[in-house]
């Protein structure tokens, strides 16, 4: 029978149709107001602690909406962001370090959708406000630093093989340079080296009629040395957002050298790039009070230690040796000091960092310690116009400034050990990032944001608004032209045309792909061009009907025919969409995503649906006319 | 109801000439205005600073402008995005100093003038404002900020170049493969043309050249191409069913035949892009306007570029003579 369909495409249609349903169902309910917490560092929340923020927040007045506690942590839903601000302030307070308490938006779904995973669409940064940090990481101070490492190794296996040698060391255009003393054992200091060091390439050449050995680290060294200083950052930033307390962060490499960090509901964005692409630390070393301070400035600076500054400018001579290290922390907190009243750090060191504390203070009671503060800013050199320089591989060329001030330089007034405290800080701001910073660890090698996006939270919701009413007045639009110019055959397009919008949104949902501003546009455009299948099929039934051909033979020719011109134009529109997501950057993928489903979305509806509602009105029976 | 109730006979292909030359016009019109005026390529290509604000009342641009320039920031241009109370702020990439540390300088910049009112007025309005909304909300508000570092622009500029290559090269793969390769070549030829003129739009207008127009470029790409395949499905469909008729015939009863269903999809997709170009705010503006363009000039060269570039390739109905593999998709339907 023609224009009849068997019971099983009804089956697949009710197959699609129900789950799509059932998945775009959640973004009728909107979100909420919330708060995340979670574990410093990964520490599990018990429900202990939940009893503990209950009691805590009915207290203060300000009772959740609802409350999951899962292994992301503890999610608070409120009636109101005043209430959500406050019972922020509340928790932050009471909880302590221990605990991140973060702002965020939790879907106001019913339990039923969420728990069989149905969730709203998840907006990215530019509707729901946030910043995206992408960050460079400086790769040649990573070469840089293992190639002093390898300086030392290799000084002490000449030595430990009695070869002499000239000097050891770095040149500046990147290598290692081996001078010998004696020419005739060049070839046993290369086999040395080459044997007792892997990662290296050794190379013999002749410089200013002197034969030297130039050493490189080879391909896989390097290769590790930057997957190392990678992978390591990215942990250290992650402990930094934690600290900052983000809901939902992203922290992930984006090819070889850059991480690409993104904060939603961000606002103080001076903080958040402030507190990540620092690279800073502390080490502490005792005074030399024995050598005279102004013989130093003057220039002659004994051997073993060296002239510093200390914050207000004045020089302080210093032991070279370094007691311990920011690495030998291992917890800091900010606090107001009750006597002075001046902000300080109170910090925690490790077993090791505490036995050297133990000792040298017990030793030099009496003599002054200083604590460094150590900082290293590094950009890009650009020349007049603002590009980079680069060098010759093609790297940007990077200036490095390297800030050392001694913070403070009391006096040892008692054996200290595990614990102590620094003075001397300007602010509560600055003792409270400086504390994050020394909780959170240093970064493996200097990072530089080079490109940053934030959107604030009044531009996302307008964003969000325009969007949704583009959408809604578009579609509408469309409707009635459909319905105007094809009457029946309209409806049916606009039946196809409205699921296509509820399918987009649930393969939205369900993939929770990120939803942004040209993403929405893309739904917009896809709402357009939805429809042009159905006029291909319902043109070319009106010319099989002015064809003479018989109504139901002309409805089953025209969705034939128009099948492959459907199928070749949508083809090409997918190769452009597809183009463009792995060229895009986050919006623009955004809108590839969008248009990708879109295409096939609307095919389905477009052919299947409107087939299957023609058949069901006009197949299986006789038609003398068919008005389209 | 239906417009054009007649089956339409204009002669699109005898037109040929008097339309290739208007695109030509058009076109070495674009590619002056290109080499004199050029592009004026936004932060997203250039590098540079973008920041976006909101103030609680209207602001003049001389004042932001002034108060830029007394904390240095001399090379800002300021102008008004949308309403007399939302200010755009754009610095060029800087050679010293130009990291994005910079948004954060101008924020407290513009912000300072508020701090100095509080410190005068303790118990003044703005005081309350302030603790209860926080300083932003209550004198300037950061809507939105853009850094693109010197490293990123230069790449993104290389890699949207190599978009639109890669796109033009896997349609005219595909087209070879589905058509023949004077098809493909007519269709690449409209693409380029749609592209071409759309920039020129942009570099005539002085309109700025972002990240989201290159997308727009990409997605008019995508529906021109949807538009100039409709047709050339139509025309092979022709040479195989009208057995007498030259190619020129032949072509153009094809575009005549798909003439309503290219007008009807252009309309419903220029109603929905009007709608965003009119409400959907500035951000995306230039997206919109891209769009907006790009089909218009899209649909023109479905008609009167691609077909007449398959034609002056020579093709001819022995080219078009079915292939097997047509019968057994046609089995595929629903």
């Amino acid at each position: 029978m023609l224009n009849h369909y068997p019971w099983w495409k009804w089956a697949v249609i009710a197959l699609v149709i129900v789950p799509g349903l059932f998945y775009a169902l959640p973004n009728l309910f909107g979100d909420d107001p919330g708060i995340q917490i979670r574990g410093v560092r990964g520490s599990a929340i018990e429900s202990a602690d939940f009893d503990r923020v209950r009691t805590l927040l009915s207290a203060a007045g300000l009772d959740p909406k609802g409350a999951v506690l899962d292994e992301d942590g503890l999610r608070l839903r409120f009636v109101s962001p005043e209430m959500q601000l406050k019972a922020r302030d509340v928790l932050q307070q009471e909880l302590g370090t221990q605990y991140t308490v973060a702002l965020t938006l939790l879907p106001d779904a019913p339990a039923w959708l969420t728990s069989a995973g149905a969730r709203p669409m998840y907006l990215g940064l530019d509707l729901r406000g946030g910043v995206h940090f992408l960050m460079e990481v400086d790769m040649a101070s990573v070469v840089r630093r293992a190639e002093d490492r390898y300086v030392t190794d290799i000084r002490t296996r000449l030595r430990e093989e009695k070869i002499r040698y000239e000097g050891v060391r770095r040149i500046p255009e990147g290598g290692i340079e081996v001078q010998l003393r004696e020419a005739d054992q060049i070839e046993l200091a290369q086999k040395t080296i080459r044997r007792e060091l892997q990662g290296l390439q050794v190379e013999q050449t002749d410089r200013n009629g002197a034969a030297v050995l130039v050493i490189r680290l080879n391909d896989s060294e390097r290769q590790e040395l930057s997957e190392f200083a990678l992978e390591q950052n990215i942990t250290s930033l992650r402990n930094r957002i934690d600290e900052l307390g983000v809901a939902e962060p992203v922290v992930q490499r984006q090819g070889n050298r850059r991480i690409v960090v993104q904060l939603p509901g961000v606002q103080d964005t001076a903080r958040a790039k402030r507190i990540l692409g620092r690279t800073a630390t502390l080490e502490t070393m005792l005074v030399d009070e024995e050598h005279s301070l102004d013989a130093a400035v003057a220039g002659k600076v004994p051997p073993g230690s060296r002239l510093y500054r200390l914050r207000d400018g004045r020089p302080i001579l210093l032991k070279k040796r370094v007691l311990y290290s920011g690495d030998n922390i291992i917890d800091a907190a900010a606090s107001i000091d009750s006597q002075s009243g001046g902000p300080i750090v109170s910090i925690t060191l490790d077993a090791m960092g505490a036995r050297v504390n133990q000792r040298v203070t017990g030793d030099n009671v009496g003599k002054r310690m200083a604590v460094l503060y150590i900082e290293i800013r590094s950009r890009v050199k650009t020349d007049a116009e603002g590009r980079p320089i680069l060098d010759y591989d093609g790297n940007a060329v990077r200036i490095k400034q390297r800030i050392e001030e001694v913070i403070t330089a009391p006096v040892i007034r008692d054996q200290l050990g595990k614990r102590f405290q620094i003075e001397g800080l300007d602010s509560v701001m600055e003792a409270r990032d400086l504390a994050l910073l020394l909780r959170a660890g240093s970064l493996a090698a200097p990072v530089e944001i080079i490109e940053e996006r934030t959107v604030g939270p009044s531009l996302g919701q307008a964003n969000i608004n325009r969007g949704f009413q583009s959408v809604m007045i578009g579609f509408a639009l469309v409707l009635v032209f459909m319905a105007f110019y094809y009457r029946v055959f309209g409806l049916f397009a606009n039946v196809a045309l409205t699921l296509n919008l509820v399918l987009l949104v649930a393969v939205l949902s369900m993939f929770q792909a990120t939803l942004t501003l040209p993403g929405v546009a893309g739904i917009v455009l896809t709402v357009g061009m939805a429809v042009d299948a159905n006029v291909l099929i319902f043109e070319r039934i009106r010319e099989e009907l002015r064809n003479a051909n018989s109504p139901q033979a002309s409805i089953h020719s025209g969705y034939e025919k128009a099948f492959s011109t459907i199928v070749d134009a949508n083809i090409t529109t997918l190769i452009a969409a597809i183009v463009l997501f792995n060229f895009g950057t986050g919006p623009i993928k955004g809108f590839a995503v969008t248009l990708s489903i879109g295409i096939i979305t609307s095919l389905f509806t477009a052919i299947f649906v409107t087939r299957g509602l023609v058949n069901l009105v006009y197949g299986g029976r006789r038609l003398h006319e068919l008005r389209i | 109801m239906e417009f054009l109730k007649r089956d339409t006979q204009f002669d699109f292909l005898g037109k040929r000439r008097l339309a290739g030359m208007i695109s030509l016009a058009l076109i070495a019109l674009g590619i002056a205005s290109l080499l004199v005026r050029g592009l004026n390529f936004g932060i997203d290509f250039s590098g540079g600073t973008l920041v976006e604000v909101s103030y609680k009342d209207s602001v003049t641009v001389e004042k932001v402008r002034e108060q830029l320039k007394s904390a240095r920031f001399d090379d800002a241009r300021v102008q008004y995005f949308g309403t007399s109370r939302d200010i755009l702020v754009r610095l060029p990439a800087r050679s010293v100093d130009n990291n994005a540390a910079i948004s954060s300088d101008i924020m407290e910049t513009l912000r300072l003038p508020f701090l100095e009112t509080l410190a005068e007025s303790p118990q003044g309005g703005l005081q309350q404002c302030v603790s209860e909304l926080g300083l932003g909300e209550c004198s300037v508000q950061m809507r939105r900020v853009e850094f693109v570092g010197p490293q990123v622009g230069g790449e993104l500029t290389e890699k949207g170049g190599l978009a639109m290559i890669y796109a033009l090269i896997g349609i005219l793969i595909y087209v070879a493969w589905r058509f023949e390769w004077r098809f493909a070549l007519g269709a690449v030829a409209a693409l380029v043309h749609d592209v071409l003129i759309t920039i020129s739009f942009f570099s005539l207008f002085g309109l700025e050249f972002s990240l989201p127009v290159l997308a727009a470029l990409l997605a008019v790409i995508g529906y021109s191409l949807n538009d100039t395949i409709v047709v050339f499905d139509r025309i092979r469909e022709n040479f195989r069913k009208m057995r007498k008729g030259r190619a020129v015939e032949v072509m153009n009863s094809s575009i005549n035949q798909t003439l309503r269903r290219t007008i009807l999809t252009s309309m419903t997709t220029l109603l929905v892009v009007a709608t965003l170009l009119l409400i959907g705010g500035e951000v995306i503006k230039g997206f919109s306007t891209a769009l907006f363009i790009g089909i218009l000039v899209g649909t023109y060269s479905s008609i009167f570029i691609a077909s007449p570039v398959v034609l002056g390739l020579g093709i001819s109905r022995e080219d078009m003579l079915p292939v097997k593999k047509e019968e057994a998709e046609a089995d595929g339907l629903p």
